[in-house]
């Protein structure tokens, strides 16, 4: 019998998920239904097109053939309702579908703080291409933004935004940047860049309230009591998975939609994947919340070949992302945070993982040369962790040292003992220990 | 002869479309990106223009021997 697959969402999770099936299951019925009204694009790549570095043309990677070639139903609408026992998910428009494996890959969305004014038009969050439209679009008469939040979603909005020519004031509550992840000298290095890019950045201030005057936002209030004039807030505290349709249907949550290991739900047809999924690591016995594009594809992998019956557990790596952070070119991989709480986010941010805050027993070998600056954390037989900033000659070594959890005791005393020479200790010895094409 | 070829690693790539906007021949980069294959395009004049644009450090610029040193078609050149 033919097996019927529904797919809710069209990000990087859903799209995998489905083209994975395809390539095992050639007869299922494979609809894909996304509440956007055009075919797949490059969610980070929304922070480019504020930047104007491309056009939006540019960030649909995969045209409406591909889905056709693939024989993969695509369908614009809201879902509704799932009904899990009648195997039937509910769109807004009325129409209904019925499914024998069904994924939620649904993703998460920007959360704002509870405050007088937050929901006015002048106040913006970055979670997909109409938000990045309405961003430029409200930028055009914008003459100064302030942007609220942390992590790289932040960074990214603030730099689109400075790039539209609109006088660009970014807030902190605390002393520094990012501090639940980045050291205090790697925030300075991004703090720095921010300021070449004419970004003025304001420490200690919390957001007590948005102005307005017409329905306009004409400036925010802070704490302490000062007002700051402005015509655009941006707003990136975190996300939030979506949780609405799987709360209604029964299915067990968290923080985000529970699954076991093979991306399993608490109902043995319906799966979860991507930013909404909150997924037990079998390595830990935790579940795990990520918000990047290379764990969603991952995830949407591992996840589609188990809807379709080839049994596999999912093996979760050390997240990484390579991104420029305020310009300044940044590879985040495994646990490299302070287990510090991050002022300026509440949860994850885009483009983040919970694993980067985790502080493990490790030994910090740290290497600095003006604008590049390199931080490895050395477990007492692997490398769990490293932040490399500027120069990315060992970004590809390291992905693949930590990834691979190679053991390092043949160099661990040479890395303590001379720091000076962690970037020729680290690549001869990835040259020695992993495929040469990879490193 | 040693050429050259831009490789990719997909796990990097988050399909933003930089390196084939840039590619002064309009080769999709992007899609050999994604799924991490070289991009073997004869047009392809290993510029590097797309590595160096790439936010995220997915393409990388690779020599490969074209001919064999040893084994050259044309004997004398090497």
């Amino acid at each position: 019998m033919t097996r019927r697959y529904v797919i809710v969402g069209n990000g990087p999770a859903g799209v995998t998920a489905a083209e994975t099936i395809r390539r095992h299951d050639a007869a299922g019925e494979i609809t894909i239904v996304g509440d956007e009204n055009v075919p797949f694009y490059s969610r980070p790549g929304l922070a480019y097109l504020l930047t104007g570095t491309i056009p939006e043309k540019q960030l649909f990677s995969r045209p409406d053939s591909d889905y056709a070639r693939q024989r993969l139903q695509r369908k614009v609408g809201k879902v509704q309702a799932i009904d899990p026992r009648g195997h039937q998910i509910t769109l807004a428009d009325g129409r209904s579908l019925a499914y024998d494996r069904l994924l939620l890959a649904i993703g998460a969305r920007a959360l704002r703080p509870e405050i007088p004014g937050i929901d006015l038009e002048g106040v913006v969050t970055l979670d997909n291409l109409e938000d990045a439209r309405r961003i430029l679009r409200l930028a055009r008469r914008a003459k100064r933004a302030c942007v609220v939040g942390g992590g790289i979603t932040a960074v990214e909005l603030a730099e689109g935004l400075a790039a539209q020519r609109v006088e660009t004031h970014y807030l902190m509550r605390k002393d520094r940047y990012w501090g639940g992840v980045l050291d205090p000298q790697e925030s300075t290095l991004v703090e720095t860049r921010l300021a070449d890019e004419r970004i003025r950045v304001h420490r200690g201030v919390d957001l007590a309230a948005v102005v307005e005057r017409r329905g306009r936002v004409v400036a925010i209030d802070t704490r302490s009591g000062a007002r700051l004039p402005c015509d655009l807030l941006a707003v990136a505290i975190g996300t939030q998975p979506r949780l609405d349709l799987a709360r209604q249907a029964g299915l067990a949550t968290g923080r985000g939609i529970w699954t076991d290991d093979t991306f399993r739900t608490s109902d043995a047809d319906i799966y979860a994947a991507g930013d909404a999924a909150e997924v037990l690591d079998p390595g830990t016995g935790e579940r795990v919340l990520d918000s990047l594009w290379s764990v969603a594809i991952e995830q949407g992998k591992a996840a589609g070949e188990n809807l379709c019956g080839v049994d596999q557990p999912y093996r979760r790596e050390a997240p990484f992302n390579v991104t420029r952070i305020g310009g300044v070119t940044t590879t985040l991989i495994g646990a490299v945070g302070s287990g510090a709480r991050d002022e300026d986010l509440v949860t994850l941010s885009r483009g983040d993982s919970q694993a980067w805050r985790e502080r493990l027993d490790a030994f910090a070998v740290v290497s600095d040369a003006g604008a590049n600056r390199l931080r490895v954390l050395l477990g007492a037989d692997r490398i769990v962790g490293a932040v490399v900033m500027g120069d990315q000659t060992l970004s590809r070594p390291l992905q693949h040292l930590i990834r691979g959890r190679i053991d390092i005791r043949p160099v661990r005393d040479h890395l303590i003992q001379r720091p000076s020479e962690v970037i020729q200790v680290l690549k001869g010895f990835a040259q020695r220990t992993v495929p040469l094409a990879a490193v | 002869m040693v050429s050259a070829v831009v490789m990719a690693e997909s796990v990097r790539c988050v399909e933003c479309g930089i390196c084939t906007y840039n590619c002064p021949l309009g080769i999709d980069v992007r899609t050999h990106a994604r799924l991490g294959q070289p991009v073997a395009d004869s047009y392809c004049l290993t510029c590097g223009d797309c590595v160096a644009r790439c936010p995220r450090g997915t393409l990388r610029l690779e020599a490969s021997a074209v001919f064999d040193e040893g084994a050259s078609p044309f004997p004398g050149m090497r």
